[in-house]
């Protein structure tokens, strides 16, 4: 079982959404972020509702998978309903129980706290759902490398999360082995407290973080071997480049900002 | 060019630590164009260390080491000669880098700057070369440790390197990953005409190479032809170094006064030679 954990989320497939430059995405995610917090009254949800809806229906995701992102969040989403409901105060009574009161404005608050929490989750869902790690991680060096000018090491960043990323399942199995091995000589993993269970975990972590080390250190041996020597003069494999698709898309995020900001101006 | 050993190591001697005792002494060897040459050796012999001199990863305490007359304390010359002199090493699972097989082959062309478009085709030949086309799209951790080591040969191969050092390369594998990769070097290396220097403690993957060099104590401690070589059993039990099973049963055969010819390493040899000896013996 181990053997074909998947990481992130990405869910494989070949839209257009899938399509976009990850920069673009990227960009975008953090444009409609903004946007969100920018609502200035609960009826412009319904804009940004239909943008998220347009987009995933795009994207080709089954609606499962999105559902399943918000899944984690649903306690964080109820808290935020309950306190806002019960705690927010306006001038308009709604219904009374006893001592506990609710105020049209303090419900009208709620739904816009949830609301944006939904938003928020589904939109950089999107993101993660449409983008392979590794193409991310090119996304986000290909973004950072103009801060190289203040020393960012914006290629390290990347070459590190790759390299996270291509290890980790070696270090699950290695973990998993490990596991094994200690178990068949009388380890106890499962049973006793907190404490105790965590007590039990320092015999797996202490060969696992020596065998890290070793691997790192051969690691960089070989890369070193093979002409590995920092960003400079490196070329890439995967070229990105802007598309007509970039440009939509990003127009489309600037028409939500005009739906959004302009009746603030106006009015 | 054709004349001058294709690599080069004159006096060369290492040490790890400035007071640690010399890990290689006084070592001199040239290898030929083109040759399989492989170097045997007990642990603490001396022989990983020359392989991490050959390509610089390592640089002499004295004495010189020269990849097709590149000389690896030359500075400008460093990445030349680990493009020249590919690498691949023991532990299959840390040397792949990327999280697909034809990212990783490409790691080495990005490093060396080949152009973008340059890359695609020398991937393909490369993973054709080894036998890994059908699997560049999989993911390192998800192949066998045989094909794991032939997509670092892969990776090497792109990279059109005239000389291929394999460290142990085949130490960690299963019987059948190291006949895998063996099988994919002597093809390289009689096909491309690529100079193989195999390290290993497997004498019958030694004994399919064109010479043998048996390292001891940092020095060279034997220098020939695998019929050469395994026929001084005695020698090589000093130097705490098995031989090949058939040659060891020719070896005691003879001991017990058989009349059987030292130079057996294979099996088809012992064939041979028994045929030869009772010629009714094996027509049943």
């Amino acid at each position: 079982m181990l053997r074909d954990i998947t990481l992130g989320q990405y869910y494989p497939g070949d839209s257009p959404i899938h399509r976009l430059d990850p920069r673009a995405k990227i960009i975008l995610t953090f444009l409609f972020i903004i946007l969100v917090f920018l609502v200035p009254s609960l009826w412009f949800y319904i804009p940004i509702a239909l943008y998220l809806v347009l987009a995933i229906s795009l994207s080709k995701l089954p609606l499962r998978m999105m559902l399943r992102s918000l899944k984690p969040m649903r306690i964080l989403l109820i808290i935020t309903f309950v306190l806002n409901l019960f705690f927010g105060t306006g001038s308009r009574e709604l219904l009374r129980l006893g001592p506990i009161v609710i105020w049209q404005e303090g419900l009208l608050q709620a739904l816009v706290f949830s609301f944006r929490l939904v938003f928020l989750v589904t939109g950089s869902s999107i993101l993660t759902l449409t983008t392979a790690p590794v193409t991310l991680t090119d996304g986000l060096e290909r973004l950072a490398s103009p801060l190289k000018i203040i020393k960012f090491p914006a290629h390290e960043m990347a070459m590190m999360m790759t390299i996270a990323l291509r290890f980790i399942p070696t270090l699950i199995e290695e973990a998993d082995k490990i596991m094994k091995a200690q178990t068949a000589r009388g380890a106890d993993f499962e049973t006793g407290n907190l404490l105790a269970r965590a007590r039990a975990m320092i015999p797996l972590l202490v060969p696992l973080f020596i065998s890290a080390f070793r691997r790192a250190g051969d690691l960089a041996m070989a890369m070193e071997a093979r002409c590995y020597r920092g960003g400079e003069g490196r070329t890439r494999l995967h070229k990105l480049q802007y598309t007509r698709r970039d440009l939509i898309a990003f127009l489309s995020m600037a028409l939500m900002y005009a739906i959004i900001l302009l009746p603030r101006f106006i009015f | 060019m054709k004349d001058t050993p294709h690599l080069k190591v004159e006096n060369l001697s290492y040490r790890y630590e400035p007071e640690a005792p010399l890990a290689l002494d006084r070592v001199s060897l040239s290898i030929p164009r083109g040759q399989f040459c492989a170097v045997l050796g007990h642990n603490g012999s001396g022989k990983s260390t020359l392989a991490k001199l050959l390509n610089g990863l390592y640089l002499p305490t004295e004495g010189s080491v020269f990849i097709s007359g590149m000389d690896t304390r030359d500075d400008s010359k460093i990445w030349d000669i680990r493009r020249t002199a590919g690498m691949v090493f023991q532990n299959p699972d840390n040397q792949l880098v990327a999280t697909r097989v034809y990212d990783d082959v490409a790691f080495g062309l990005e490093n060396i700057g080949v152009p973008t478009e340059e890359m695609p085709p020398r991937i393909d030949t490369a993973l054709q070369m080894t036998g890994m086309t059908d699997f560049k799209e999989r993911a390192p951790h998800l192949l066998s440790g045989g094909q794991k080591q032939r997509v670092a040969i892969a990776g090497i191969l792109a990279m059109h390197p005239e000389a291929l050092i394999l460290d142990e390369s085949t130490a960690m594998l299963d019987p059948q990953g190291r006949k895998e990769v063996l099988q994919t070097v002597q093809r390289l290396n009689r096909e491309q005409g690529i100079t193989v220097v195999w390290i290993t403690h497997f004498m019958e993957e030694a004994a399919t190479a064109q010479r043998v060099v048996v390292m001891d104590h940092g020095r060279i401690a034997m220098d020939g032809s695998p019929r050469e070589i395994f026929s001084q059993v005695d020698h090589l039990r000093a130097l705490r170094l098995d031989v090949p099973p058939m040659t060891r049963l020719a070896h005691m055969l003879q001991e017990r006064g058989v009349d059987i010819a030292q130079s057996i390493l294979t099996v088809d040899d012992m064939v041979r030679e028994v045929k030869r000896l009772c010629p009714s013996c094996l027509n049943r």
